[in-house]
């Protein structure tokens, strides 16, 4: 139709005088924007492996994958929805307090009697409406997301003790609990990797290869442009809240079972080693960059060097001050990096 | 009072020195003024309506000596040359004039002036010797000061830190001695006559009280040149009236001042000179007593319309695109219009017009407050630029960099933004069909681009302006609307934009173009719309458009027969 013939009918000349000077490519865009392509990450990850192996007693150890694994399945969990999230120039830090408000409330209703199929379900749901909290503050109000989900962190993590004090309940069912910890035959891995493998593809999948995962990176590099383009930047963000709250209580439930306790205090701190890997992971803060690969592998870096300097008798202080410096090296490197090959500066003057 | 003949007063609001000549009557012209252009000074000593004559004491320098002269200043962003051997003059004691269609480079030069551009080229001289102002700071210590359309306030602080900032009077603790502050700010507000509480924050003080507060700031820098640049645009008469007064005063005790503005009412009513810029170019300085409106504004906009552009002739076809009484309050009011297919409208007028924002209100990115969109007939839903895309319109956003584009992605994932639905499969997309789509988009609309995987960004202006066309094209709409299609793009890419453009309306698309260059919107509409001040206050079809009867209706004067030209 009139799209067809809308090129010119004599074609115009490419006028030299049409090319104004190019301004340089930036080869960390390109990299980056490939998505997955965040190889350096990968390559530590080996490396890392590699040099544990042989230079750290037991690291190697099936029983040791296993416990590795086991450590790192919620924070690769939680990482999933989360990088959608700060893909879009987001940040959800409540994930872990709805991970102890969940397991609080989880506990409570086992101590009242209901069922577990009953509970999991009502739990997930908790998750949505804690997300959907977030995500009303963020996307009506305007609201900063840092913001509102610092105030959401303290307040969860206050309405767990509200729920369940200062007590454990401890008395899951056996069958539910061994599951959680179960290997696959003797491989020494977790039965819950494979769901966890399907969340994973499933999630790599909407964020690089669906009309979804391609307005994420719109939004979180301009949200006005992503706007003129027909994005519903709001609800968008709003539904992406509300999918990491759903997770972050599926990571609650299975934190629950997998210790075998619920208790309030249940993965305190645990959002610094999801956002850090995240970042490590290579995906950008500012969003708008970044892909899954990376991140997984940010994520299993940071776990087996936690678990390695555990086997080496390190105490858990230091764990977390490492902890802390690889996410100020995460957002502090691309920067160093970006200002070695002399990038441009965002944006120039503009002419009147 | 009844002042003495003879004596020499000064009224406390202004500053000005008045000597007072007789008490005969005095004639006032027919609109109740004074002569001598005192007539709102708010003269407190003498409440005489019957009988005083005034005239300017001696005090008043004489326009003579030059203050600040621009000399054959060029200057150009990227491939855009802004300033092409400016020139300007600036005597003392006099109010100057500074007008220009819309890009004729006037923000340029303001923002030279301000020490925010050097210039590529050419000389600033201050009372005849060379100077170099190339930040900020420098200009303020040359004595300019730049009073802009909005000031930038700290909305938190006080009026009086506001105008303080920096230079704070302190104690001997090395404290901020606050009563010196208020007591120093109230000085200056008196000098204006003012009344403003120096303690109160700036925050939800009027557009016209922020400007006071720039005008005192520059009065405490002791400010020879004081330019304002489009300071009337969002005030209102008694506001505008107020403003006059004060810069009357100022260029009594012998500044300079610069005054840009779209209203020759204004120009003339205040302005001792008036220097008439297009295309980055000099045209002339008058006298504003030796020009009449009509001369200038053939000044401005004095150039052939190159007949470059290739309007095909199309029978329109049926009513597309209709807007009815669409109002955002404070914004646009009341702005009807249809487009037909094959027709192109233009919708002119100046900056701050509303154009553009009554475009993105019919596009859905912005709500408005009354008044209804159709698109073939079915109403739009407003505030969704999903369902109008889906109705069939399509909108090129006037800011490429921030709204057209996402400057950081590739130029494919760009391109295909919009069809990211339609080019998937059972939800999926496939890296081929979308590099394919890209392909063919880029070659059609003959982008130059090294990679399709490049980011958007290192393209030229032209090329990422073909891409947004690009991506807006293919979604195969029935309206199109461009803002400011050829913006900061080269001369040839812009032929090849309004071929184009005539291409799409001769098979059958409605193009509404915003535009503010008048031989663009001349050459390529079958209609203009022409916007004041938010309202349509034209509706010109191709044949009765001129330069004059555009420019007249966007500047308000649509009362007037259009001049010949």
């Amino acid at each position: 139709m009139a799209l067809d013939s809308a090129h010119p009918a004599t074609p115009a000349p490419a006028t030299p005088a049409g090319q104004a000077p190019a301004e340089r490519p930036s080869p960390t865009s390109r990299l980056r924007l490939l998505g997955t392509g965040d190889g350096v990450i990968t390559l530590v990850l080996v490396v890392f492996l590699l040099v544990a192996s042989f230079a750290v007693e037991g690291f190697a150890s099936t029983r040791n994958t296993g416990f590795l694994l086991l450590d790192v399945v919620v924070i690769v969990l939680i990482a999933l929805p989360l990088t959608l999230v700060i893909v879009t120039g987001e940040i959800d830090l409540s994930v872990a307090s709805t991970v102890g408000l969940t397991s609080a409330v989880m506990g409570q209703l086992w101590f009242a009697g209901l069922p577990l199929e009953a509970i999991i379900p009502i739990c997930l749901l908790l998750g949505g409406v804690l997300g959907a909290v977030n995500g009303l503050l963020v996307t009506r109000l305007g609201l900063p997301s840092l913001a509102v989900t610092i105030g959401t962190l303290a307040l969860y993590r206050g309405l767990a003790f509200v729920v369940l004090g200062d007590r454990a309940v401890a008395d899951f069912p056996r069958s539910w609990t061994t599951w959680a910890l179960s290997g696959i035959g003797a491989t020494g891995i977790p039965v819950v990797v494979v769901p966890l493998l399907v969340l994973i593809v499933l999630t790599g999948v909407v964020l690089h290869a669906t009309p979804i995962g391609r307005s994420l990176y719109a939004m979180g590099n301009s949200e006005d442009a992503a706007r003129f383009a027909g994005i519903d930047v709001g609800r968008t963000k709003l539904w992406l809240f509300v999918v990491t709250g759903v997770v972050a209580a599926l990571g609650g439930v299975y934190w629950t079972l997998r210790y075998g306790s619920a208790r309030a205090d249940n993965a305190q701190g645990l959002e610094l080693q999801v956002i850090a890997a995240i970042l490590l992971g290579g995906v950008s803060i500012f969003g708008g960059s970044g892909g899954l690969v990376g991140v997984l592998a940010g994520a299993l870096l940071l776990g087996s060097l936690r678990n390695a300097l555990q086997l080496v008798n390190v105490p858990s202080d230091v764990l977390n001050i490492v902890t802390g410096a690889l996410l100020i090296v995460a957002v502090v490197t691309p920067q160093i990096a970006a200002r070695f090959r002399g990038r441009r500066p965002r944006g120039r003057p503009r002419t009147p | 009072m009844i002042p003495v003949p003879g004596e020499t007063c000064q009224p406390r609001s202004t500053g000005v020195h008045i000597r007072v000549l007789s008490v005969a009557s005095v004639t006032l012209d027919t609109a109740g003024r004074y002569p001598y252009g005192l007539r709102h000074t708010p003269c407190e000593t003498f409440h005489t309506s019957e009988a005083v004559t005034l005239e300017p004491a001696p005090a008043h320098p004489a326009p003579g000596s030059v203050v600040l002269a621009l000399e054959d200043v060029s200057k150009s962003f990227g491939a855009v040359a802004a300033l092409r051997g400016a020139r300007l003059e600036l005597r003392a004691g006099e109010a100057h004039a500074l007008v220009g269609e819309n890009g004729a480079g006037k923000s340029t030069l303001v923002k030279i002036l301000a020490g925010v551009h050097g210039p590529d080229s050419g000389r600033v001289l201050l009372d005849g010797a060379p100077v170099t102002l190339d930040n900020p700071a420098a200009a303020r210590a040359a004595g300019i000061a730049v009073i802009y359309q909005e000031p930038t306030l700290f909305p938190d602080l006080s009026v009086a830190e506001n105008i303080f900032m920096g230079r704070q009077p302190l104690t001997g603790g090395r404290r901020i001695d606050r009563r010196e502050l208020a007591a120093r700010c109230r000085a200056l507000f008196e000098r204006l006559g003012v009344t403003l509480d120096p303690d109160r924050p700036a925050r939800g003080l009027s557009i016209a009280d922020q400007q006071m507060i720039e005008i005192a700031k520059a009065l405490s820098f002791d400010a020879r040149v004081l330019v304002m640049d489009e300071p009337t645009a969002a005030l209102s008469g008694v506001e505008v009236e107020r403003l006059f007064t004060v810069a009357r005063s100022l260029r009594s005790s012998g500044a300079a001042v610069l005054f840009i503005s779209h209203r020759f009412d204004e120009v003339f009513d205040l302005c001792d000179r008036i220097t008439v810029m297009r295309d980055g170019q000099w045209v002339s300085t008058d006298p504003a007593t030796d020009l009449t409106v009509d001369q200038v504004v053939r000044r401005m906009v004095g150039r052939e319309v190159a007949s470059l552009f290739p309007k095909i002739d199309v029978e329109p076809g049926e009513v597309v695109l209709e807007v009815r009484g669409l109002t955002r309050v404070g914004v646009f009011a009341d702005v009807s219009f249809d487009v037909r297919a094959g027709e192109i409208v233009a919708l002119a007028g100046l900056v701050g017009a509303g154009r553009s924002e009554v475009v993105r209100a019919v596009f859905g990115v912005d709500a408005y407050d009354a008044g209804s969109v159709r698109v073939a007939g079915s109403q739009l839903r407003q505030g969704s630029p999903a369902a109008a895309m889906a109705a069939g319109l399509a909108l090129v956003p006037e800011d490429r960099r921030q709204q057209g584009l996402v400057m950081e992605l590739s130029v494919e994932r760009n391109a295909t933004l919009t069809r990211r639905w339609k080019l998937a499969r059972f939800g999926l997309l496939s890296a081929r069909s979308e590099r394919a789509t890209a392909a063919d988009w880029t070659k059609r609309m003959q982008v130059k681009a090294g990679k399709l995987s490049d980011a958007v960004s290192t393209l030229s202006g032209g090329n990422q302006q073909k891409v947004v066309l690009a991506k807006w094209l293919s979604t195969d709409p029935r309206v199109l609307i461009v803002d400011e299609p050829t913006r900061g793009i080269d001369v040839g890419t812009k032929a090849e934009v309004h071929r184009l453009l005539s291409q799409l309306a001769a098979d059958g698309m409605a193009v509404v173009m915003v535009s503010s260059e008048l031989p663009e919107v001349l050459g390529m509409a079958d209609r203009v719309l022409v916007m004041h001040e938010g309202r349509v206050v034209a509706d010109i079809p191709r044949a009765q458009a001129d330069e004059d009867s555009v420019m007249l209706a966007a500047t308000g004067q649509a009362g007037r027969p259009a001049v010949a030209s």
